[in-house]
């Protein structure tokens, strides 16, 4: 007990923010405590983690930790992790968002941080609803069910985010639920290590704004609605295809290690740095010759130069 | 004896990347678009090879804002450049620039509106859209360049502005000044100044990133600094959390408007010529100032007292200038390629005092010499 109240105190924050405005029942704090767990078992400092979030109840949750947090614009948290990873790529950035953020109004950012393989870690907290805006059916609620927006039934398929994920060319691939503490600390701590696009899908029960419209008796339910329906994925693989139905498969998809965007792009800056030099030690070479031969060659070596730099623009 | 500068013959465009370079820009990214894509491209070329310095194509306008606040705020210098439609997709996150106070350069090259319009075809009808674009009352610094050398000077510029008050700048080119070739230097080291954003001084544990202070523009610290601050676009109290109560929203706000609006005199730019005795006085600014340039010389020729005020600062709007050109002149003569914008403003704070003519043109072309010196022999 004592290491959790440790925890508490080195990695929230203390004044102005608490009580938390999650309702009783939600998953999130779940996430928030495995986020917090992971992050000191990967031995991560402090200053060098910066939590990025977008907008929603996933989207508050960046301002309880004492990280270098950073609460963006409704769906483009990607596009700023996408920056400040390229921009300082010894930051360990986290990015926490839901599923409304995640897949309708920022889809496009998604697909693209997957397919760039940015050193990205992305958590999507899926309730499967818009909770803060008052329980509007979003591109995760599942057929057939209701929502504000949806009263006679959502007509729409819903999207999988682990597939999606897939076929963007994530790095790792993972899904978990709130039911799931333990896994969510594994995979968490599994992706931290891992380089590249590291995507992890969180189920988070949402009772105030889903589970009431859809014939959850209470929070309780939902938890034990997914402690049913869950099975491990290599077990869910050896299943037989007419026995998958209604079966959500939980773990890790796929783990793989292709270099990071940011340092495929490290490469291609040292080589050119690499060329730079070798061209500026070829110039002071050639400079340096004239000395004693008598031929004049320096000059038709720094005319050539200029001219590739200023493409023939001189006036 | 005199250092000679390095000429250059390049393209408007292409002077921007050059400003930039100088101005110490070491983050870049954008979306493709017509006619702002030379500035892209040329960035793409040049970047990787600098020093510490990072290029990347987003997948729309939206995530290249997105990624340069994120780098901004990761201590970089940074730029994006896009045309009008690419301009409208950005304007959520230039609010947000705004609100967390994070400095950026935004390139706009004003193609002819709206909607896609005509892509090729110059156009000043995003004049309006760059001061008033994203929602809420904000402030925001807007420039603008008629010349080649004036892309790259204006350039410098609007980092040193977007650095020294924490703000996104908006440099406003049009087609025509961005597709010009034309001759420029660039400057020796010591003829221009370059700032850099103030990091704080203070431990962590003493800092408020939100701080009043006589200057108005807190001290930024880089993320993983050990400052650990909380940036949000909700309005916040000085420590950078969302507060509720209505005189921190009330500080945070007026803050944001008088950091920018107290120095006013320093942001305010315009060029004058032949203004002293003018009894008619043309206000223009982008490609069509060169037009009134070239349109006031030959109005003397012909013996008509005719100057120009050029605005090199669109917003905050150079009142004091045109006040005081007003109270001189006989008519002031407002040429721009869209429906009048910018004589909005002039009529503005011209308040009666003389007259105001506008010449609007937009037709996809430029306005010419003879245009506006025909309006100036009609006065």
């Amino acid at each position: 007990m004592s290491e959790v109240t440790q925890l508490i105190h080195h990695y929230l924050r203390h004044n102005k923010k608490f009580p938390h405005m999650l309702c009783a029942g939600c998953g999130h704090g779940i996430l928030l405590g495995s986020l917090i767990r992971s992050v000191h078992n990967a031995g991560l400092s402090k200053d060098e983690v910066v939590v990025i979030s977008g907008i929603g109840c996933s989207g508050r949750l960046a301002v309880y930790v004492d990280f270098n947090t950073i609460h963006t614009t409704h769906g483009r948290a990607l596009t700023f992790a996408t920056g400040i990873k390229m921009a300082n790529p010894e930051l360990v950035v986290i990015v926490l968002m839901g599923d409304g953020d995640a897949l309708s109004i920022g889809g496009n950012h998604l697909i693209h941080a997957a397919r760039r393989n940015i050193g990205v870690n992305a958590i999507i907290l899926n309730n499967e609803i818009y909770g803060m805006t008052g329980g509007q059916c979003s591109s995760t609620t599942p057929q057939d069910c209701f929502s504000m927006t949806t009263p006679f039934g959502q007509l729409e398929k819903s999207f999988d985010i682990v597939d999606m994920a897939l076929a963007s060319g994530a790095n790792f691939v993972a899904r978990t639920t709130a039911f799931h503490a333990q896994l969510t600390d594994e995979v968490i701590g599994q992706a931290l290590a891992n380089p590249g696009f590291n995507l992890i899908e969180f189920f988070s029960p949402c009772h105030t704004q889903y589970g009431r419209k859809n014939k959850y008796k209470n929070a309780i339910a939902m938890y034990q609605d997914l402690k049913s329906k869950t099975m491990d994925v290599d077990k869910y693989k050896a299943l037989e295809e007419s026995k998958r139905e209604g079966v959500m498969p939980i773990g890790v998809f796929l783990k793989r290690d292709d270099p990071a965007l940011e340092t495929r792009y490290a490469g291609v800056r040292a080589k050119l740095q690499e060329a730079k030099q070798k061209k500026a030690e070829a110039a002071k070479a050639a400079q340096a010759k004239p000395a004693k031969a008598k031929e004049p060659k320096p000059d038709k070596g720094a005319k050539g130069k200029e001219t590739k730099q200023d493409k023939g623009d001189k006036a | 004896m005199k250092k000679k500068r390095t000429q250059l013959f390049a393209l408007g465009n292409e002077a921007v990347v050059e400003g930039a370079l100088l101005a110490g820009c070491t983050f870049f990214a954008g979306y493709p678009i017509t006619p702002s894509s030379e500035i892209m491209e040329v960035m793409a070329q040049r970047l990787p090879m600098e020093e510490d310095s990072v290029f990347i194509q987003m997948e729309d306008e939206i995530a290249s804002m997105g990624a340069i606040i994120g780098a901004s705020l990761a201590g970089r210098k940074v730029m994006t450049a896009t045309s009008g439609p690419g301009f409208s997709l950005m304007q959520e996150l230039i609010g947000y620039g705004c609100m967390v106070e994070a400095p950026m350069v935004i390139v706009n090259v004003m193609r002819g509106g709206p909607s896609t319009g005509l892509p090729t075809s110059p156009a000043q009808g995003d004049v309006q859209m760059a001061r008033w674009g994203t929602h809420g009352d904000h402030p925001i610094i807007v420039l603008s360049a008629s010349t080649v050398q004036q892309c790259l000077d204006m350039t410098i510029t609007a980092f040193n502005f977007a650095e020294k008050y924490r703000t996104p700048v908006i440099l406003l080119l049009d087609e025509v000044t961005a597709h010009t070739r034309e001759r420029f230097e660039l400057p020796f080291a010591e003829e221009y100044e370059v700032f850099s954003r103030i990091t704080p001084s203070v431990p962590p544990e003493w800092f408020h990133p939100f701080q009043d202070s006589l200057r108005g523009v807190p001290p930024m610290p880089p993320l993983g600094a050990g400052y650990r601050v909380h940036v949000t676009g909700l309005t916040h109290d000085e420590m950078g959390f969302p507060t509720q109560r209505p005189e921190e929203i009330e500080e945070a706000i007026s803050r944001l408007f008088r950091k920018i609006d107290q120095f006013y005199p320093d942001i305010m730019m315009v060029e004058e010529y032949k203004t002293e005795d003018a009894e008619v006085a043309v206000i223009a600014y982008g490609s069509v100032a060169r037009s009134a340039h070239h349109a006031v010389d030959r109005a003397r020729e012909e013996g008509v007292k005719a100057g120009l005020l050029e605005l090199k600062t669109l917003f905050p709007f150079p009142r004091p200038q045109v006040v005081k050109l007003a109270r001189r002149c006989k008519c002031l003569l407002v040429p721009e390629m869209n429906m009048g914008q910018m004589s909005r403003e002039v009529k503005r704070v011209n308040n009666g005092i003389t007259r105001v003519r506008t010449i609007n043109r937009v037709d996809g072309r430029i306005i010419t010499p003879t245009q506006i010196l025909k309006n100036l022999t009609q006065i």
